[in-house]
């Protein structure tokens, strides 16, 4: 009986342990929740899993941070879209460089009955008109790329926006989302997750979009071995290539059409239109 | 080892003194809480002492549900809870999701069953003692009960605040409920676990060092009950 018990054991140390034995090529990507809750990843993933013969580990976090667990040295590649914060990443050595990979845009929806007055202004000149009545608003408020440039957005509308009408989830995008909705609220969200979700979002619509402020460009960045020798510099490299290849830009490219009637994301590399 | 002890040092700063915003977390998570502790043992005792004094067909059912009840994850307490009250559930038009409201529900549900099962566990002893006792001086059942409770008392204690503790610690189904928003439905751990995952570390251990303080306080509370 004790033997029966010892190969259990030694199977289960097995089992647990297997994901840190050396084996198949691992590739840890740190990327934003907008992009993971997208659905993209579940298309462009295995086929480089499969080309490379490698497992990826997607982190999917906010951007500030995914950047900041790449300036700790617990990511391979960064895949996310805050321009400013990447040239910073550069710029401070962590990378050679940020190459562009695709882009969406950002939507500003709300209530069907849009108490505000927003619907169809610039996205700035909305955000002053919920400001003023004070309706409801959720925000990612997470340090994410999407909260930065909601931020941003704020920021030229000339407000800090404070109150009990300001809601700030900390939570990534589709939870945001799913807040927005319940609370009746207006929120910036990525065209990707919207459109992934629209099916859930029964109070809320789409008020504001087009906007040349609401472009939302991703980047894809190795981050360099200079400070982190134990980063898989390699792979990183292969991956970057592989999504800026003329394969990988098509899946880009044509992902959502046939879930959501369009695309969610734009490829960005020239040649592969 | 320097970057916690580090987080430490400084986690402590942050609460000498504490923002308003840490106040108002900790303000908070005791408000939900307790409210949802006080509801659950406002039902939890009554039930627990009819499960000990009175004898009926399937009580040995009902006494195995409560028991099982306590094993009841989390987490599906609130897949319940945010089914019943998110806008296109039954109670929808409350519009309770991602309030106080819906997370103390869903915290004395949660408490509910673990005050029950641990009253009674004590009140069954009690009952029996009690019981061949009052009986044999020649007390009704009404006077029975009185005693039951009066002996009681330190078990009903003992077990509202175990319940108590069980639901300030809780996170994920917390966070499922509350939403997680910041001055309305942020509590001491939905907060840590924010924080710490923003990279904020030293305002989580902050938050950590003060659900600790809360938990040890509510032990030393329970120790000095039982030591009585």
């Amino acid at each position: 009986m004790k033997k029966v018990y010892l190969v259990l054991a030694l199977v289960f140390q097995v089992l647990v342990f297997s994901p840190s034995l050396p084996g198949r090529d691992k590739l840890i990507l740190a990327s934003t929740t907008s992009t993971l809750d997208s659905g993209l990843f579940d298309a462009l993933v295995p086929p480089f899993e499969k080309k490379f013969d490698c497992t990826v580990r997607i982190i999917a976090v906010g951007t500030g941070q995914a950047m900041r667990l790449a300036r700790d040295g617990n990511a391979d590649v960064l895949l996310v879209h805050d321009r400013e914060s990447e040239e910073q990443f550069v710029a401070d050595g962590f990378a050679v460089e940020r190459l562009d990979v695709m882009h969406n845009d950002f939507v500003l929806v709300g209530p069907v009955g849009d108490p505000a007055g927003g619907r169809g202004l610039p996205v700035a000149a909305a955000l002053a008109r919920i400001a003023a009545v004070g309706a409801a608003f959720v925000s990612r408020s997470d340090d994410s790329g999407t909260h930065k440039k909601e931020l941003k957005l704020w920021g030229q509308a000339g407000l800090n926006p404070a109150g009990r009408w300001y809601m700030e989830s900390g939570s990534g995008m589709e939870a945001t989302l799913r807040i927005a909705n319940e609370k009746t609220a207006y929120c910036l969200v990525d065209r990707a997750t919207w459109l992934a979700h629209r099916k859930e979002i029964d109070v809320l619509a789409v008020l504001v979009e087009g906007d040349a402020q609401l472009f939302n460009p991703y980047s894809v960045i190795v981050v360099s071995m200079a400070k982190f020798p134990w980063l898989n510099v390699k792979l990183a490299t292969s991956f970057a290539g592989f999504i800026r290849s003329p394969q990988g830009q098509s899946i880009i490219r044509d992902f959502g059409k046939d879930k959501f009637g369009s695309a969610l994301f734009f490829p960005d590399v020239p040649g592969s239109r | 080892m320097s970057y916690i002890l580090e987080g430490l040092k400084q986690g402590a700063a942050l609460l000498l003194p504490p923002s308003s915003e840490i106040l108002q977390i900790v303000a908070l998570s005791l408000a939900v809480s307790g409210a949802a502790t006080l509801l659950a043992a406002l039902a939890a005792v009554p039930v627990s002492l009819f499960l000990a004094l009175k004898e009926f067909r399937g009580k040995r059912l009902l006494v195995g549900l409560v028991n099982t009840a306590m094993s009841v994850p989390a987490v599906l307490i609130g897949l319940l809870v945010y089914g019943l009250v998110s806008r296109r559930g039954p109670l929808g038009i409350l519009g309770l999701l991602f309030t106080p409201g819906a997370m103390v529900l869903a915290q004395a549900l949660l408490a509910f069953p673990l005050i029950t099962a641990l009253a009674l566990a004590a009140l069954k002893g009690i009952a029996r003692d009690a019981r061949d006792l009052a009986l044999s001086l020649g007390a009704n059942r009404r006077q029975l009960a009185a005693v039951v409770i009066r002996q009681g008392r330190f078990a009903f204690l003992t077990a509202i605040i175990a319940g108590f503790s069980r639901v300030i610690g809780e996170t994920g189904m917390t966070l499922m409920i509350g939403g997680n928003i910041k001055g309305q439905t942020r509590v001491l751990t939905t907060a840590i676990s924010l924080e710490t995952m923003k990279g904020n570390f030293e305002l989580g251990i902050a938050l950590g060092i003060v659900l600790l303080l809360t938990a040890l306080a509510v032990n030393v509370a329970m120790q000095g009950l039982q030591g009585k």
